[in-house]
């Protein structure tokens, strides 16, 4: 950390006051920004160097800074969550840009993501798609069966573990040229396709979640692969393609 | 619910993209086929009962039914999800870097597709329209040596053609002359006439004396080695190819995903054998054009 | 103020199951008729709005973030306990109970603590039946690691995301039931008040994140379970939106405020990086598995190290102090995290510490060990009997790779620096508050029908929670213990009929909050709430941090008042307020943190005795262990709020009784 200097950059933001007003993108210029700290860190700075100046800061979704929950975006130079793969927003560093860097930052554009104030969308077409279909129907009286009685091949539960990991962050829909979500819902229908706890509704499971999707406005997939290569948590195609089989299986 | 959602689902149209498209490459794998007998020299008749068969088989009528409507579904699947997704995000990036994250067949589908359809209706109005509609298409001919040592024109029979061929006089066309000619010849016992495009008939009885191949063999070269036409005809061909390369080198392997068959045991077979297609097939598409073009 | 803490009499493994036995319920057609609030939406909350939307209340469940599913429980890494001994190492119900009230040094109730080690199992089991892809072995069996505190293995987990997996599982669970119209949620809301009505509460002021509108929302018993207070230290491993405010709400109308003091400091954090800097990241407790812990043994070269002359690989094995082996044998680098930390801090302020800033605090959280010896294992296992020094290596870091990859990732994001070559720079940071809401065995506060679940309350963890048990008691509390214990409550509710919104308390309370979100964008000072929040995290952390002392408790205590007052005079919070206003949400959490800041300086002063998490440098022996006063101190303290300046704030106290546990010295040696 030793390494860590302080750079100089140009930000262009998206600023839009609430839903209903047009936005557009502004420029700031910051000074001074250490390359050991965070993306995040650097808006912060931005925003208290315009509350100095009685401006008002741009408002970003940002929770946990840690990766997890899901809550930061941001569409940094043309790409979800920044330049680094496998990273979300809040866990890109500036070390990453270099002094002079002119840097566009906009929100996650989506039918579906409707922008609630400047860099702030409503993901909450996620939260509907999962109310459709994305759970293992049992009340939680904690008397089900003992937890080891049914056996899950290590392979199954590390696929679906893998599927799970999915933070719901929603850069999958912002980088594919379609706005498609099916890489979140993939990722939902693998994670109980694959377990035996999640079979038996199965059929009835990807069908409500895929009208879900296609209600919500998401566009089609067409298999670009971007989703998957920004996906920050490396969510793979494999998904889509099980979504794909499981749901031609209820069709038919 | 399962029944309109085969029809309306995103991922049903997902189905239909992959089924017509896979569909279509089977097409793409036969017509190569038949179409490589045109590097063959000294093919033509091979080649023209190629082109008969394939325009009377009623096996081939199937396939080639199925294959209109796999181009017309592609096609309207593909504008309807071109539209559709347009709409799914009303605004765009000021900032993109798409190759970032994808290739550039995957991203632009949508234009190569395109530009495969304008390719297939203009390839359709130079060559299937007129082997299926052209009055005037011309008929198969065949120089040889008489006794003589007369070079003598014949139009070639096909298979259950009464004669197997038909002598022409030097100027090699059947014009009305020509017809009048034989008239005077055989003092109106035979009076012919062409019916059907290919058939003589002799006009008193009804008589086929005679029946013909179109010479598709003739036209496609003749199109290709047009003085004034032919190198656009070609560079176009080429183009056209090459706008079917990038498409199959992203729709190939994504019929593939979009039909549920992803796995890490077979996925990098299919993905390979679908670069492996989409190079080879448009490739040996445009040497034909090529061929005919720089050897005339 | 009366705490009655209604521990339910006979044999301490009969409690809950004869007192749920005899709890009151509400028939099925009852049950539409009767509201709840659950406010937050973390594993307790999540779980119960679940379960009671799924008994067939009406619930209304709030969170602040964009969906449910983002609640800080999200974060958790490590695990989850539970007593299933699937391990065949010896576990109990009765030794997680033990470990527990050990671990958090005896100043836990234990009805409530074995309560929660009795409902563990189910937790795996109904997490399993939800579809919770927990780690397996190649049998298909579920897996399980070790972690501090414990000599078992009964750490059921999901890599390093057992968290996420956990809240997801909830979440699901949570969104069947909005899905099926018997819950209603509310995103981006936030409590700003409670409702209480002839002495019982009956909801909550909220306010709309996005438009500003200020909700009234009633109902019959209201849940909080919002979390923990780890923030008023500005920098801490909570998320940035994690606030005190509906737990500090309740409590200022009335409702008893818990061992505020009890903060659980991690040991294996990511060192601060400068002043930027907006918080800090965990690196798991699992990886002191496989980790050692040392700095250098000699001033010098931890001098060198700092100044970048030196690397952590050139010093030589005699010369580095694994200074938790030496100290505690028996455990070693899988102490309880209060030791783990203090020993961290007790080398960095000897001058050991290897960090280049500005307080030098950092020590080292060394795989090379591990590499070695699992390289071997494997390289043995794959029948390689005479592996080289290379092969041992490269086999040692794909083990660890498959184990704590995610986390190594992640370190190296932050820090720029391989921990596979280099050892890890750690620091602790601030993570849990143990203390919290005071709440009942029902899990009620001292306000009738306002029920506290998890983090946000104060009653399982004594004065230091154990690793992997926070998520245990979330889900506990949210799935097995409130669906009881709130229809006791609700029985007599029966006849209440809807309770309307117009009742001029709801007036008042709406009132109140209104008048504090104008004062705040009138108020035209010039500073940021993240300048106050600085100020008093720096406060907080050198004063009311790792060891506390009683000249630095009541400086502490005078400089947040002054701050405080700071505050209110010269805070500048931008925009209005019926627009989507960060800066407005963060001065309304930030004000809270402000009086709550001075009662854990207050809590920690009149504790004269070091226990858990709070360690007052005048009560430890010649070792620098923690000496506990059990014979004054060993009761719960309940602070009753009496107005903004919390100096004025007065103590109560439930006494623990341990019936069936010998209170000892806690020894990890």
């Amino acid at each position: 950390m030793s390494t860590a200097k302080n750079i100089n950059i140009n930000l262009k933001i998206w600023r839009q006051k609430n839903a209903k007003e047009k936005g557009g993108i502004v420029d700031y210029k910051l000074d001074n920004v250490s390359t050991a700290s965070s993306f995040l860190e650097m808006l912060d700075q931005l925003n208290e160097q315009l509350i100095n100046s009685k401006q008002e800061p741009v408002a970003f979704d940002h929770d946990c800074r840690e990766g997890i929950c899901g809550m930061c975006s941001l569409y940094i130079n043309g790409r979800a969550h920044g330049p680094e793969t496998g990273t979300t927003t809040c866990q890109l560093h500036m070390r990453k840009f270099k002094d002079g860097d002119t840097i566009y930052i906009e929100p996650f554009r989506s039918k579906a993501f409707p922008v609630v104030k400047d860099l702030v969308v409503d993901r909450s077409s996620f939260d509907r798609i999962q109310q459709a279909g994305g759970f293992v129907s049992v009340n939680t009286s904690g008397n089900t069966i003992d937890a080891n009685s049914i056996p899950v091949p290590k392979d199954d539960a590390d696929k679906s573990f893998m599927a799970a990991a999915c933070i719901g962050c929603g850069a999958c829909v912002a980088s594919c040229k379609n706005g498609s979500a099916m890489l979140f819902v993939g990722a939902k229908v693998s994670q109980y396709a694959l377990l035996p706890q999640g079979k038996v509704e199965a059929a009835t499971r990807v069908q409500n979640m895929v009208r879900q999707m296609d209600e919500e406005g998401f566009g089609n997939c067409t298999n670009t692969g971007a989703c998957e290569v920004e996906c920050p948590k490396g969510i793979s195609l494999e998904n889509i393609a099980r979504m794909n089989r499981e749901f031609l299986k209820a069709s038919l | 619910m399962a029944k309109s959602a085969l029809l309306k689902s995103s991922i049903a149209k997902k189905y239909w993209m992959a089924l017509t498209g896979l569909f279509l490459c089977l097409f793409l794998a036969g017509h190569l086929a038949g179409n490589l007998q045109l590097l063959v020299p000294n093919n033509a008749l091979n080649f023209n009962q190629y082109a008969l068969f394939m325009t009377t088989n009623p096996a081939v009528k199937i396939l080639s039914y199925l294959t209109y409507i796999s181009i017309l579904f592609h096609a309207i699947d593909g504008f309807l999800l071109t539209y559709q997704n347009a709409k799914a995000r009303p605004i765009g990036y000021a900032k993109t870097n798409p190759s970032a994250n994808s290739s550039f067949s995957s991203r632009n589908m949508a234009v190569l597709g395109t530009i495969v359809l304008i390719f297939i209706v203009t390839h359709m109005v130079n060559f299937w329209a007129k082997m299926h509609y052209d009055k005037n298409m011309p008929l198969a001919q065949k120089e040889t040596l008489a006794q003589t040592g007369k070079k003598q024109i014949q139009l070639v029979g096909i298979k259950d053609s009464q004669m197997p061929f038909f002598q022409l006089d030097e100027s090699g066309k059947l014009s009305k002359e020509f017809f009048e000619n034989i008239k005077t010849q055989t003092q109106g016992q035979y009076d012919l006439e062409i019916q059907d495009v290919t058939k003589i008939v002799n006009k008193k009885d009804g008589e086929v004396i005679f029946q013909g191949y179109k010479d598709l063999y003739k036209l496609t070269i003749d199109f290709f080695r047009d003085a004034k036409y032919g190198l656009i005809f070609t560079i176009g061909y080429v183009l056209a190819m090459f706008a079917l390369g990038f498409h199959l080198w992203h729709g190939f392997s994504s019929a593939f995903q979009s039909l549920g068959l992803n796995g890490p045991k077979y996925t990098p077979a299919i993905k390979f054998f679908g670069k492996a297609f989409s190079v080879v097939v448009p490739l040996l598409f445009a040497i034909i054009p090529l061929y005919i073009h720089f050897t005339k | 103020m009366k705490l009655d803490s209604k521990i339910p009499e006979g044999p301490l493994n009969k409690k809950w199951t004869d007192y749920k036995d005899h709890l009151k319920l509400v028939a099925p057609n009852n049950r539409p008729k009767l509201d709840i609030i659950v406010v937050g939406t973390g594993l307790a909350g999540a779980s119960a709005a679940a379960s009671l939307g799924e008994m067939g209340y009406n619930v209304k469940a709030f969170c602040f973030q964009d969906s449910p599913r983002r609640a800080h429980s999200i974060a958790a890494q490590g695990g989850i306990n539970a007593a299933k001994n699937y391990q065949n190492d010896g576990d109990s119900i009765y030794r997680l109970f033990y470990d527990t009230i050990k671990g958090g040094d005896y100043r836990a109730r234990e009805a409530n603590v074995h309560r929660l080690a009795e409902v563990s199992g189910n937790i795996i089991d109904q997490c399993v039946a939800q579809g919770v892809p927990f780690a397996r072995e190649y049998g298909g069996m579920l897996d399980n690691r070790s972690f501090g505190g414990v000599q078992v293995q009964r750490t059921f987990y999901a890599a390093g995301q057992t968290g996420q997996q956990l809240l997801l599982g909830a979440y699901s669970s949570l969104s069947r039931q909005i899905g099926l119209g018997r819950v209603k949620m509310f995103n981006r809301h936030e409590m700003l008040d409670l409702v209480k009505i002839d002495g019982k509460a009956r909801g909550i002021i909220a306010r709309n994140l996005i438009t500003g509108e200020i909700e009234r929302h009633s109902a019959h018993a209201v849940v909080i379970a919002s979390g923990g207070y780890g923030n008023v230290y500005f920098l801490s491993t909570n998320a940035m939106g994690s606030n005190v405010s509906a737990g500090w709400k309740v409590h200022k109308r009335g409702a008893a405020f818990s061992n505020p003091c009890y903060v659980q400091i991690h040991p294996t954090c990511i060192p601060v990086h400068g002043t930027n800097q907006s918080k800090l990241t965990l690196m798991s407790e699992s990886l002191r598995n496989s980790g050692r812990i040392w700095v250098p043994k000699k001033k010098e070269d931890a001098e060198a190290i700092r100044a970048g002359k030196l690397k952590p690989t050139q010093i030589a094995e005699e010369d580095r102090d694994y200074y938790l082996e030496r100290r505690y044998p028996a455990f070693g680098n899988l102490v309880p995290r209060d030791v783990a930390s203090r020993a961290a801090k007790e080398r960095c302020d000897e001058g050991y510490g290897i960090e280049a800033n500005d307080t030098n605090e950092g020590v080292y959280l060394d795989f090379s060990s591990e590499i070695k010896s699992k390289g071997k294992e494997v390289a043995y296992a794959h029948g390689n009997h005479n592996p080289s020094e290379e092969e041992i290596i490269k086999l040692g870091k794909e083990w660890i790779e498959e184990k704590y990859g995610n986390l190594f990732e992640m370190y190296e994001k932050i820090t720029d620096e391989n921990p596979y070559e280099t050892p890890m720079k750690i620091y602790p940071a601030v993570h849990y508050t143990m203390g919290g809401v005071w709440v009942d065995y029902n899990l009620q506060s001292s306000i009738p029908g306002c029920f506290v679940a998890g983090e946000a309350n104060f009653s399982d963890h004594g004065a230091n929670r154990l690793g992997a048990s926070a998520l245990m008691q979330g889900l506990a509390d949210g799935y097995f213990v409130l669906p009881y214990t709130v229809s006791n409550y609700l029985a007599d509710e029966i006849r209440t009929g809807k309770i309307s919104t117009d009742a001029p308390e709801f007036a008042e309370a709406e009132k109140n909050v209104k008048d504090s979100i104008d004062k705040f964008l009138n108020n035209n000072g010039t500073k940021s709430v993240d300048y106050f929040h600085k100020r008093l995290g720096l406060v907080m952390w050198n004063k009311v941090g790792m060891a506390r002392n009683e000249k630095g408790l009541k400086e502490a205590i005078e400089e947040i008042g002054q701050i405080r007052d700071e505050f209110y005079k010269d805070v500048f919070v931008p925009g209005s307020a019926e627009e989507l206003n960060p800066e407005l949400e963060k001065a309304l959490r930030v004000a809270d943190f402000l009086e709550l800041g001075q009662l854990m300086a207050m809590d920690a002063l009149q504790r004269n005795e070091s226990c858990g998490g709070h360690f007052r440098e005048e009560y430890q022996d010649a070792e620098g262990e923690t000496l506990r006063d059990d014979e004054n101190f060993s009761f719960v303290s309940a602070w009753e709020y009496k107005g903004q300046d919390t100096t004025k704030a007065e103590l109560h106290k439930e006494d623990l009784k341990y019936e069936f546990i010998k209170i000892a010295a806690r020894n990890y040696k």
